[in-house]
């Protein structure tokens, strides 16, 4: 499914190499957890990949199913079923959520040849997946992420996933900031997507979320690379003695 | 439950939106010209061709009179220069005042007798294939079961009305709605009371001009106590070349009664710039209510700022009665210089204004734009919510004015006028005067200027929207408060508009 090769990113506007040499491949059907100290690259690696400017990729690249991901635009590549649950979702004043939704939808079936959803379509299937995430009629009315609580935000970029059905799914710490039931929600919504097409890619702090969406593989990114990959046991290793032990490994 | 089903009639709206987005890829739609043998005044502007006007209108020599007294007062004026607008000097003198489609000689008995030509162009501008039979004259065509919702329609093709629909319905309930040129003839005494009365002869430069050379337009009076039955609305169109435009419109809403009058207008793409001076003048006796909103979409120019239409406005409504009201919506996208400020005269006690704006200038399109609240009685309210858009290389200007009179105790005005910018070549400005002259009165202003935000467009981006669409979608966000206050027709087209005409302003 996602396959990244040597991937080294720099800033456009500066002279900082962020990403350097990351190797990842999430297979299709399999959940992989990333895991790393703040400022490691997680959050770079999503942006680069949905295709967000402001980086210079300048060696290696990424494929979603053979295709090469780095040359498309943000919105081909969500079409091409790429979709980011980003670390802090942005505000959209005036727009109802609802109403995005819908054009986010119909875009990318436009995009991928295929008929808009009905009205009444739509309102079923949003207010469907909106049900089981409880979220309410006025939360899908309301401006898009406008004036809703952190953890709102995270249930709502949950919401957009189950709505555009990707097949690669990254969620950049769609954990922090959610308490302990809407964790649950969140997972629940996640892991009623498991699906043998499709994958997940879980940036994460926090082995907690990881015991409600069990991973296959957890890797550690530190300085701008995989460091070190393994099962879920290695996500406990972290909660319980922090990175000092892995880095002090590479670094032998 | 009410609230899902009012969602559902909102999102219909917007799903619309995008559908036009991405259909109308091209650029002005409504660009085309209707071929069509007409009838010229000569070219330049003097008391003859303002007799000419007169007299093909067939006019009492009052209003000749009236036209020539407006003339000789206009040939002692300068043109003003304080907008902050740059186009090249009209030259007044080479332009054709009058232009006719010339199958209007005659009124047409049926449809076969109607240039199809004109029922063509009433096509294309989305006018209903019932009103246009109506507006052709075709004989029956008012007792067809109408499609949808009722909307009068009174067509105005360059200098003249060529029809105006339901007119019998309307009259049953007292409404009066025809051509100016019409009511002259039909309604002296009311023409006679208030033409001239709100925007006197002596106003401005342009609205002088146009009292002497208005060739057509439309009025309304609605009687006492009546709530007009339908939505009215006129549909601008200017087709002949070099030709300027100079309508003007007359309203009266007669104590206690409603009316909702909708104003479109478009023009073909042309090289040369084309004028465009209309007076509006709108007179609201004691508790009547009037909604006036505007789409206007005239040719903009093209990319590099090449033609266009100039267009000067001069719209006020005078609120007489006490507790009348006022609500001014406009939607300008269109036109490469906008020179206009639906004003409200709040004289009645506890009368009120309102003034939604959504402006939007791309490429060289320049836009001086705002309102005049003038309150002159005692506890009167106005409200201003001014939404202005700029992109590529365009100018906008917000220029607005608040005065509380001495006598106008108690009164409030709030103020709130917001500017998007897309790109870094264009220029937002706010130019806000205010006078208060009462202590018991009070003033409010906000003012935010902003970009379009690069972390809105990835968000949108990263979900599946092309750049334009995220633009249109950011945009109609921001002018929300003045969609709403459209009605649900124009809401619709106004949505669409929105996004035709930032086209090219992203990427
Ligand atoms: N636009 C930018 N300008 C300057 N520095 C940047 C920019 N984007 C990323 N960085 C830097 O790159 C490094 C990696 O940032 P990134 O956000 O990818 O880290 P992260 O692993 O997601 O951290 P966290 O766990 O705190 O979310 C950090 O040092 C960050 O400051
Ligand atoms: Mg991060």
């Amino acid at each position: 499914m996602l396959k990244i090769n040597n991937l080294h990113v720099k800033l456009e506007e500066e002279d900082k190499q962020i990403l350097k040499g990351v190797d990842l491949e999430v297979p299709a059907g399999k959940v992989h957890a990333i895991m790393g100290p703040n400022g490691s690259g997680k959050s770079t690696l999503s942006y680069v990949l949905s295709g967000r400017d402001g980086y210079e990729v300048t060696a290696g690249d990424a494929t979603l199913d053979g295709e090469e991901l780095l040359d498309m635009e943000p919105e081909e590549r969500a079409a091409a079923g790429l979709f980011l649950a980003f670390q802090y979702p942005v505000e959209i004043p005036g727009v109802g959520n609802m109403t995005f939704l819908r054009t986010a939808v119909n875009a990318q079936r436009k995009a991928r040849g295929e008929e808009e959803m009905s009205a009444a379509d739509f309102l079923k299937f949003v207010r469907a997946k909106a049900k089981d995430l409880k979220i309410d009629a006025d939360m899908l009315k309301r401006p898009v992420n406008v004036g809703f609580s952190g953890g709102e935000k995270k249930r709502n970029e949950i919401l957009q996933m189950a709505m555009l059905e990707p097949k690669m799914c990254i969620l950049d710490e769609t954990d922090s900031g959610l308490d302990v039931d809407a964790m649950k929600l969140v997972s629940e919504g996640v892991n009623a997507l498991r699906d043998e097409g499709r994958s997940f890619l879980v940036i994460t702090h926090y082995q907690r979320l990881l015991d409600h969406i069990k991973p296959d593989v957890v890797h550690i990114m530190a300085a701008g690379r995989i460091v070190k990959s393994g099962g879920p046991e290695l996500a406990l290793e972290v909660e319980h003695n922090g990175y000092a032990d892995i880095l002090a490994e590479i670094d032998a | 439950m009410a609230g899902v089903d009012e969602l559902i009639a909102k999102e219909g709206v917007e799903e619309e939106t995008v559908e036009a987005v991405k259909s109308l890829a091209g650029a002005y739609k409504y660009g085309w010209e209707t071929e069509i043998e007409m009838e010229y005044a000569p070219k330049g502007v003097n008391p003859d061709i303002v007799r000419l006007i007169s007299d093909k209108n067939d006019e009492p020599e009052w209003m000749t009179e009236w036209r020539l007294e407006a003339f000789a007062r206009w040939e002692k004026l300068d043109e003003p220069s304080w907008a902050l607008l740059n186009y090249p000097e009209i030259d007044f003198q080479d332009q054709y005042y009058y232009a006719r489609p010339k199958s209007m000689e005659e009124k047409p008995k049926s449809l076969d007798d109607v240039d199809p030509k004109l029922l063509e162009t009433y096509k294309k501008l989305g006018i209903p294939l019932k009103e246009q039979m109506i507006l052709a004259g075709v004989d029956g065509a008012e007792d067809m079961p109408a499609e949808g919702r009722k909307v009068a329609v009174d067509a105005v093709f360059d200098s003249v009305s060529v029809g105006t629909t339901f007119q019998a319905e309307l009259k049953k309930a007292g409404v009066i709605f025809c051509s100016i040129s019409e009511a002259i003839k039909e309604h002296p005494e009311l023409v006679k009371k208030y033409l001239g009365s709100v925007v006197p002869v002596s106003d401005n430069y342009y609205a002088t001009l146009n009292s002497a050379v208005f060739s057509d337009g439309s009025f309304v009076y609605i009687p006492p106590n009546t709530r007009c039955p339908m939505e009215l609305s006129t549909y601008f169109r200017i087709n002949a070349e070099n030709t300027g435009q100079f309508e003007r419109t007359l309203i009266i809403a007669d104590k206690g009664s409603y009316v909702s009058y909708l104003e479109g207008c478009t023009a073909p793409q042309r090289d040369t710039a084309q004028l465009h001076a209309a007076v509006v003048e709108i007179i609201i006796e004691e508790d009547a209510e009037v909604k006036y909103s505007t789409v206007q979409n005239w040719y903009p120019g093209d990319e590099n700022g090449k033609g266009g239409i100039y267009n000067f406005v001069t719209k006020r409504a005078d609120c007489r009665g006490d507790r009348s009201k006022v609500m001014w919506t406009q939607v300008e996208t269109g036109s490469a210089v906008t020179w206009k400020y639906p004003s409200c005269i709040l004289r009645g006690a506890e009368s009120q204004g309102e003034f939604y704006s959504i402006a939007i200038t791309n490429n060289y399109q320049q836009a001086d734009t705002g309102t005049k609240m003038v309150h002159l009685g005692r506890d009167t309210k106005s409200r201003i919510v001014s939404k202005g858009i700029s992109a590529g290389k365009a100018q906008n200007t917000y220029r607005g004015l608040v005065s509380m009179h001495p006598k106008a105790k108690n009164s409030r005005n709030y103020t709130q006028c917001d500017s998007l910018l897309i790109g870094d070549k264009c220029g937002a400005h706010t130019v806000p005067y205010i006078e208060v002259k009462n202590n018991s009165s009070r003033v409010e202003h906000e003012a935010t200027t902003s970009k379009v935000d690069e972390e809105q467009m990835f968000y949108c981006r990263q979900r599946g929207m092309d750049e334009e669409e995220a633009v249109a979608l950011i945009v109609n966000g921001f002018a929300k408060e003045v969609l709403q206050a459209l009605p649900m027709e124009f809401a619709m087209e106004a949505q669409q508009l929105v996004a035709i005409s930032l086209e090219g302003s992203v990427g």
